[in-house]
């Protein structure tokens, strides 16, 4: 199984994926409250693009309403631990049905009437504006007052709760991007991984050569709905707190998807890659500019919008695969 | 192995293709010629489950492929090309073929094992890990017939599959083809306008003109017969 994944990599981007495996591994033990918090938005970033990837990069199939299944995940969890006294991990198993559910009925309604393109984007944004505005109203997690989660100081980090230290949570984030990762290294090179890229490339050359579109679009959507809810999970127990206006909101939906587009699209190490530039040097910067005494609000936003549009002109197929070349990997490895 | 019944298809006012009936003995390697605009795609499409026909009824190997989607009609043993070409641009010519091989072995390393193969079979194993973006016009012809080739078709449906490539390149295909169906027995349905290859490859001519069916038979009598001459070949391909 092992050999089998690693058949093909090249050497020296294993060595690189070793070693940058073990630098962030070690990350915590050198790194303030404040860096640390960013090394967990870096990996928080890296694996919801990753779920994203699946759809778009692999798939083609563009959403634009990811927010809907980080919302809803991080909303079934909460609401089963605020109300139940469920661990997350009880929870998320609800997150996941949620949400994969939720991916399902969007794609049904997409897939089955062939709404697709940018009416399918539209489709994916309607969804999660509809979970906004009824979450707004929904008295249960109590409406637009916003969902909190009991805190307390904890001596101890309680892994079954999700209830501890910011270190935890960057351990738990790493094992969730290092599992993406290793799941769609292995997705693209099945039987699966194939038929995505053809739907991709071509759906009707896809389907001449006996590919069920339904099917394999089907479960792309409801694979990437159910990793992402994952995230929600973890984004509920690590803030604490749940606002419809905010978790469900559009600009959560376009932040998760720069990463993956600046990175790259389709590629595997693209919303790693995404994620590092985007939140680390966002971040640095801001930090920088705070240091040299220059507050400039929303100076994040700018960046953000000046990466896309370098990325947009000078390097279309994203900062990864130019960057492959330059380190000598060619493959997508 | 295939039997087109009365086939009609309208798309709007235009009657693309009206009661056509034809068949293709197994074995067999059949033309469909005609000029522009005589419904020789849109009988192609209906037989691959792009869309179902108005009318009539089309079986394969004794079984109703009537409604049918495209990729139920490929499972059931029928591959074609495009006549405009689709290759999956950003994958290698290789892994192009490889979806195609994963129709049948489910196993990707044995998927792979066979697209070589085939690759090899029609010239392109020198542009095997090259983006199928690249390659040029031929090429890509020849990477739409791999690809087809690739789900172990029966019945082998090729939309002008030798347009556009120059004499000799056409006469290897042709020989690749002729090679296949005399090896494996595979069926041949061929759309072609390239009258050298039809002569070289058909077995059997039909002819559409304005969706109907003007004439079949052996391609030395419908190359004679006056009404096709009239309509597609004109006079001066009486010898």
């Amino acid at each position: 199984m092992i050999a089998r994944l690693l058949e093909g990599v090249p050497r020296r981007g294993l060595a690189m994926l070793a070693a940058l495996l073990a630098l962030l591994l070690v990350f915590p033990q050198f790194a303030s409250g404040y860096l640390l918090a960013i090394g967990f938005l870096i990996l928080y970033f890296a694996f919801v693009g990753q779920a994203w990837n699946i759809m778009m990069g692999f798939a083609g199939q563009l959403s634009l309403g990811h927010s809907l299944y980080v919302g809803l995940g991080a909303y079934a969890a909460a609401a089963l631990y605020v109300h139940f006294g469920l661990s997350p991990w009880v929870g998320l198993g609800a997150s996941i049905g949620v949400c994969a559910l939720a991916g399902a009925v969007i794609g049904f309604l997409a897939f089955r009437f062939g709404v697709s393109g940018v009416y399918f984007a539209i489709l994916t944004i309607a969804f999660a504006e509809f979970a906004r505005i009824g979450f707004d109203h929904f008295a249960w997690v109590r409406g637009s007052s916003g969902l909190f989660l009991p805190v307390a100081n904890y001596i101890e980090n309680d892994l079954w709760n999700l209830r501890g230290s910011p270190r935890m949570f960057y351990y738990l984030m790493l094992g969730l991007a290092a599992g993406a990762f290793v799941l769609c290294h292995a997705l693209l090179r099945s039987r699966v991984g194939y038929y995505w890229l053809a739907i991709r490339e071509s759906p009707e050359a896809a389907q001449a050569l006996g590919i069920n579109l339904f099917r394999y679009k089907m479960f792309a959507v409801v694979l990437s709905a159910a990793m992402t809810s994952l995230a929600g999970v973890v984004f509920a127990f690590y803030y604490n707190n749940l606002f419809p206006e905010q978790i469900f909101h559009i600009s959560r939906s376009i932040e998760l998807i720069l990463g993956p587009i600046i990175g790259g699209i389709g590629t595997l190490v693209g919303p790693l890659v995404g994620a590092l530039l985007l939140t680390g040097l966002a971040e640095g910067l801001g930090e920088l500019l705070l240091a040299l005494g220059v507050d400039v609000p929303g100076v994040k936003q700018v960046f953000y919008g000046v990466c896309l549009l370098l990325v947009v002109m000078f390097l279309p197929d994203g900062v990864w695969p130019p960057l492959a070349r330059a380190l000598g990997l060619n493959r997508k490895g | 192995m295939l039997e087109v019944d009365g086939l009609s298809k309208s798309f709007r006012g235009l009657h693309a293709v009206q009661n056509a009936s034809f068949a293709v003995p197994q074995g067999g390697i059949v033309g469909l010629i005609g000029p522009n605009g005589a419904g020789k795609t849109t009988c192609f499409n209906a037989i691959a489950g792009v869309f179902a026909p108005d009318a009539g009824s089309i079986a394969f190997a004794g079984k109703s492929i009537h409604g049918l989607r495209p990729d139920q009609v490929c499972a059931a043993g029928i591959g074609r090309t495009f006549q405009i070409v689709k290759p999956f641009a950003g994958l290698t010519v290789l892994d192009n073929i490889v979806v195609g091989a994963l129709l049948r072995s489910k196993d990707v390393s044995a998927a792979k094992s066979y697209a070589a193969e085939i690759m090899e079979r029609l010239g392109l194993g020198a542009k095997a890990s090259l983006p199928a973006s690249s390659l040029t016009l031929p090429d890509r012809k020849r990477l739409e017939v791999a690809r087809a080739l690739a789900t172990r078709p029966k019945l082998l449906l090729l939309d002008e599959a030798m347009a556009g490539l120059r004499p000799t390149e056409c006469d290897q295909i042709v020989a690749v083809f002729r090679e296949l169906n005399r090896s494996e027995g595979l069926t041949i349905l061929l759309i072609e306008h390239v009258m050298r290859a039809v002569m070289a490859l058909a077995q059997k001519i039909v002819v559409l003109h304005h969706g109907e069916v003007i004439a079949q038979g052996a391609p030395q009598d419908v190359v004679r017969d006056p009404a096709v001459l009239e309509c597609y070949l004109g006079e001066e391909t009486v010898v």
